[in-house]
Order: C-alpha cells, then sequence, then structure tokens
C-alpha cells in the first residue's frame, strides 16, 4: 500500500517525501471523528454554552425570537432561583430522591445478580424477564404503576385490605406524610417520595444487574474454591472475595446512577407531576419553562443542577475513587 | 451444626426467595398491564382485585377504541406508531452514521487531539437532558424546527451518539490489529480496510448498539413532550399515551390498551435480540 499510496500523493500534492505512517494515521483519525466531533459539538456542546449565556440574561420565550446572542445581562436570574420559594427543600427532596434510588436500584441489581449466579432450569427465561422494566417504556409502566397504587381501583390496595388487614385504601402517590405508630414510636413518612423511589429502583435495578452479572461470572471459581478450603463461610468468601472483585463495577454503578436519577424528570413527572413532596429539580426547571415561559430562570436552575452535581462527582472522585482503586 | 454449613443451607432457601420475588416484581407489572386492557371498565370496578378476565368479560373494544383513527372516533394510536417508528429508525441510522466512524477512530488510531476528544464525548454523556432541553427549546423556536418529528431526530441523535461512541469503541479494541495490518499489507486502503474487515467483524457490536439507540429513541418522553405538545398529529406514542391519561374521561382500560401497544415493539424487538444486546450492553464491564 505504502508505495502506491505516496505514488498517488506525490502525482497530487508534488510532494518529495512520501508521508509517513504515522501522518497518515493522523490525518485519517482526523477524516474519522470529524462527523461525530461536529454532530456533538452543534446540538449538544453549543447549547450548553448558550445555557450558560441565557441563564445571565433576561430572556422570555416571547421575546427570543428577536433577541440577539447577548445582551441584557442579569443576574435575576439566579435572585429568583435562589429566592424562590421551595428551592432549597426541593434540593433536599432531589438529593434523598436519588441518594435512594440509587442505592435501591444497585443494590436490588447485587441481589439479583448473587441470585442467579448459578445456573437453575429456567435461569434464561428469567433473565430476560428481568430486564423488561428497564427496556419497557416510560410512559407505560407509570401508568401501570399509577393504576395498581390506585386507591379507587387498585390491585394493591385492594389486596392489602383482603390480606393485609389495612383499614383505608392508602394514596401512594398523593400523600405527603404518612402517619405511621409503631411500638408506641409515632412518625411520618414521605410516603409519595419513598414510592417513586421504589419506581426508579425497580426501573434501573436491571441495568446493574446485567453489569454485577457480566462481572460475577468474570471472577474465576478458584479464588472461592481457594477461600472455601481455608474454611471461608458463604457470607465470609462474599465479604472478602467476590465484593473486593465487584467493588470497581459497582462504584462505577453508583455514579453512572447517582447523575441520571439526579437529573430524571420523566418518572417523577408521569407518576405525582412533582405534588406531594416528590418536587425534584428536574420538574421545576420544566415548570419555569413551560408554565412561565421563562427561559431565563430555567437555564439558570439547570445551570446550578449541573453546578451542584459537578461538585458532588468532584468530591467523590477526589475523596473516594482512589480507595475504591486501591481496594480492588 | 456448623457456621458454614449453616450459612449454606440458609442462603440456599434465600436464594430461591429471591428468585420468586425478582419473578414477582418483572413480571406481575406487565402481566396486570395485559389483563386489565383485556377487560371492561366496569368489570375492573366491580372487582378490583381479581387477577384473570372471564370469558364473559374479554374484550377487545379497548384495542380497537386506541387504535382507530381520530376522525372514527378512535385515539388514533396507528398513527402514533408511524411517528414513533419513523423518529426511531431515523435517529438509529443517522447516529450510527455519525458514531462508526468516530468509535473507530477513537479506539484505534493516534491522532492529534484523539484523548481528548475521546474524554469529550464522555464528558457529554454527564449533563443532564434538562440543560439542553432549555436551549434546543429555545433553538426550534427559532428556526422554525419546533413540532416537526425533524427536530425531535435531531435531539435523539444529540442524546444517543456519546453512548454509541462508548458502547462501539469498547468492541473495536477487541479486534486484533493484526487483522487490520494484514489486509493492509494485501494493499487495502484505511477506508477499505475499515468497509471490508472492520465493519463486518464489528457487525454484532452495531446492530447491538443501534438496538439500544431505538429503545431510546422509542420510550423518550420528555422532549417529545417539550417539542410536539401542541401538533397531535405528530405525537409520538408515548406523548399521545400520555395526553390520553390527562385528557377528558378515558376509561383506564383503555389506557392500558394503549400501554400495551407502546410496550410491544419493543419488547418484541429486545427478546429478538437479547442476547446480542446485553452482551453489547456489557462489553468491557468484565475486564474490571
Amino acid at each position: 500500500m505504502s508505495t502506491a499510496d505516496s505514488g498517488r500523493a506525490r502525482r497530487t500534492r508534488r510532494r518529495d517525501r512520501p508521508r509517513t505512517a504515522s501522518e497518515r494515521e493522523n490525518r485519517a483519525g482526523l477524516a474519522f471523528v470529524t462527523p461525530t466531533f461536529l454532530v456533538v459539538l452543534v446540538v449538544v456542546v453549543l447549547p450548553i454554552l448558550w445555557t450558560v449565556l441565557l441563564a445571565f440574561q433576561d430572556a422570555k420565550l416571547v421575546d427570543i425570537q428577536g433577541m440577539g446572542l447577548f445582551g441584557n445581562w442579569t443576574l435575576d436570574n439566579f435572585d429568583s432561583v435562589f429566592g424562590s420559594p421551595g428551592f432549597w427543600s426541593s434540593l433536599w427532596t432531589t438529593l434523598l430522591y436519588t441518594v435512594g434510588a440509587t442505592a435501591g436500584s444497585v443494590l436490588l441489581g447485587l441481589v439479583a445478580a448473587l441470585a442467579l449466579r448459578r445456573p437453575f432450569r429456567g435461569r434464561g427465561l428469567l433473565r430476560g424477564s428481568m430486564l423488561l422494566p428497564y427496556v419497557a417504556p416510560v410512559v407505560s409502566v407509570a401508568f401501570v404503576w399509577e393504576i395498581a397504587l390506585s386507591p379507587q381501583f387498585g390491585v394493591v390496595n385492594e389486596w392489602g385490605r383482603d390480606l393485609l388487614g389495612w383499614d383505608d385504601p392508602i394514596a401512594f402517590l398523593t400523600t405527603r406524610d404518612y402517619s405511621v405508630d409503631l411500638l408506641g414510636l409515632h412518625f411520618e413518612l414521605p410516603l409519595a417520595l419513598l414510592t417513586v423511589i421504589a419506581f426508579e429502583a425497580w426501573r434501573y435495578f436491571p441495568f446493574a444487574f446485567l453489569f454485577l452479572l457480566a462481572r460475577l461470572q468474570a471472577v474465576p471459581n478458584t479464588l472461592e474454591e481457594a477461600a472455601t478450603v481455608d474454611g471461608a463461610t458463604l457470607t465470609q468468601r462474599f465479604r472478602h472475595v467476590l465484593l473486593p472483585q465487584l467493588m470497581p463495577v459497582i462504584a462505577l454503578l453508583c455514579v453512572l446512577r447517582f447523575i441520571m436519577s439526579f437529573n430524571k424528570f420523566d418518572d417523577v413527572y408521569l407518576l405525582t407531576g412533582g405534588g406531594a413532596g416528590t418536587d425534584v429539580a428536574a420538574v421545576r426547571v420544566y415548570d419555569f419553562l413551560t408554565a412561565r415561559y421563562d427561559v431565563g430562570a430555567a437555564a439558570a436552575q439547570a445551570l446550578v443542577l449541573a453546578g451542584i452535581l459537578m461538585v458532588l462527582l468532584g468530591v467523590y472522585f477526589t475523596f473516594f475513587a482512589k480507595r475504591v482503586q486501591e481496594e480492588s | 451444626m456448623s457456621r458454614a454449613q449453616f450459612e449454606e443451607r440458609l442462603f440456599g432457601v434465600l436464594r430461591w426467595v429471591v428468585i420468586a420475588f425478582l419473578a414477582l416484581i418483572t413480571l406481575a407489572p406487565f402481566y396486570y398491564m395485559v389483563l386489565l386492557s383485556l377487560k371492561p371498565i366496569d368489570a375492573l370496578l366491580l372487582d378490583p382485585g381479581k387477577l384473570w378476565v372471564s370469558a364473559k368479560e374479554f374484550t377487545t373494544a379497548t384495542y380497537q377504541e386506541v387504535l382507530r383513527s381520530t376522525s372514527e372516533g378512535g385515539q388514533g394510536f396507528l398513527d402514533m406508531l408511524a411517528n414513533s417508528a419513523l423518529v426511531a429508525v431515523a435517529t438509529v441510522l443517522l447516529t450510527l452514521l455519525a458514531a462508526v466512524p468516530g468509535s473507530y477512530a477513537v479506539s484505534r488510531l493516534r491522532f492529534f487531539g484523539g484523548r481528548r476528544v475521546s474524554t469529550l464525548f464522555l464528558a457529554v454523556y454527564l449533563f443532564p437532558a434538562t440543560l439542553l432541553a432549555v436551549p434546543l427549546f429555545v433553538m426550534f423556536a427559532r428556526i422554525g424546527l419546533q413540532g416537526s418529528l425533524v427536530g425531535l431526530a435531531i435531539v435523539y441523535i444529540a442524546q444517543t451518539v456519546p453512548v454509541s461512541v462508548y458502547m462501539m469503541k469498547n468492541y473495536f479494541v477487541t479486534i486484533p490489529s493484526s487483522i487490520e495490518e494484514a489486509a493492509a499489507i494485501d494493499g487495502c486502503t484505511r477506508l477499505q480496510t475499515v468497509r471490508r474487515v472492520v465493519l463486518p467483524l464489528a457487525l454484532p457490536s452495531i446492530m447491538a448498539t443501534g438496538l439500544y439507540i431505538f429503545m431510546i429513541a422509542w420510550n423518550e418522553f420528555l422532549f417529545a413532550l417539550l417539542f410536539l405538545a401542541a401538533e397531535p398529529e405528530k405525537w409520538t406514542v408515548s406523548l399521545g399515551l400520555q395526553q390520553l391519561a390527562g385528557g377528558i374521561e378515558v376509561s383506564k382500560t383503555v389506557l392500558m390498551a394503549g400501554s400495551v401497544v407502546l410496550t410491544v415493539p419493543v419488547v418484541l424487538l429486545f427478546f429478538a435480540a437479547e442476547r446480542l444486546l446485553t452482551e453489547g450492553l456489557t462489553s468491557g464491564a468484565d475486564k474490571g
């Protein structure tokens, strides 16, 4: 190839010296990556930069048509974001939701991966069906949950009354605080929030399950056999042999799920519309944008969210990521 | 009984409990969905706890109402299915077109700025959809793409390109470079090598990525809601179903029929290619 190539190069460009292999590789690499790079630049990077600009401008959707890219600089948007009622409580709700959903989905995925690790009859079938919550469209599964949990005609309340002896139907998705008396103690459960957390954990545990199962099956059997010979029990083998092997994947999954849940919109919006104590931040951005047509405030809110996420990730990577790597 | 024996037995039993529980939580909601879609609404209200449908109650009127076009008094889901399919297929093709060469370059070729570009693709994945939603909303309102399926497809491409690059990159790395060198010695140019050698080898991974993109585009809801809510004839199935639920009195059983219509295509496709998809998604995960 090289002689033909250099010959062509000489003919077309009159170069004295044929291109070296690394020069050619460089050119090919740039050529191949250009389409991807352009797409990402135009539809992802530029819009993000524009969000930053919009957040510092007084921009309403009605007058954005005639507006220039720059101008009307103001910090009002951040004032209205931080000063608006419910900003801090919404942030707290978002954090609770994110941590709960992340921990729930990764834990359930881990338990599932451990249970399905060794072959049994019908494992393939169960493995396939366990991915259903993840694959199915969010709109349809959200409606199934909504109907199943409905106080009027939901199957959960009906069975709860028949089998568990509930006195009144429980409105899972519209109850902000559910009073519970247990052993003389009285406390309030944020029921709607717990329900959307359960939904999120249910919908995304298959994702964690897939990754953890793949990793589990790559752990060599000899490790565990050696531990068994040394007299390690099942839980000890899990704690000291399997868990260290899984730790990098678990850490990666936690980071991924944390980012995703922190920005989650559809699930909460469809289940509760952000009511009953589930007003996560992403739903607030949507409200700013569509109910008030306040583009500037929506952009500022989104930016603040992204900033908080970055800070949290930064903290994680500086303090914890190294430790996980050392352990593994 | 020693501690080891006790644990073996305890977890031996617990394992089956967990398996039964998992089967219940993953299958029951979908069974419930299909079940309700085949009942008239009175039957549901009369006995909400009943988990089967009797021959007397059995009906497909719910599906007829959902699928019939709006001019005939139905909900027009057939048109929405066409819209969804159009957007999803276009997204898959265009995303692959952009992502295949990119992921090949990032995984295989050493070029100026290559590592930075590859980090950029990953970093983009970290940005929330809501952050993109605001500028895209404004941008499309400006250039008149708001309320068009083309605009929606563009957004989906943006959402899926980074993760596609990541998935395929992991696969390209596993193709031994000696195969490519052999092709080069046989006189292939770089482009020929990619087309005749690398692409056929990577086909399973490319198909898995395509399926994953299809799934994301078919299921997506936020951007469809933002861009298309005002244009009923362009609704995708996800959006149509949500609007149906929020609209005037529509019985819950019809809503469930709509959910089944929305779910079946993507689930069928998934089961047809399950092995492909799970392996494509996790390739690289088992290397630590």
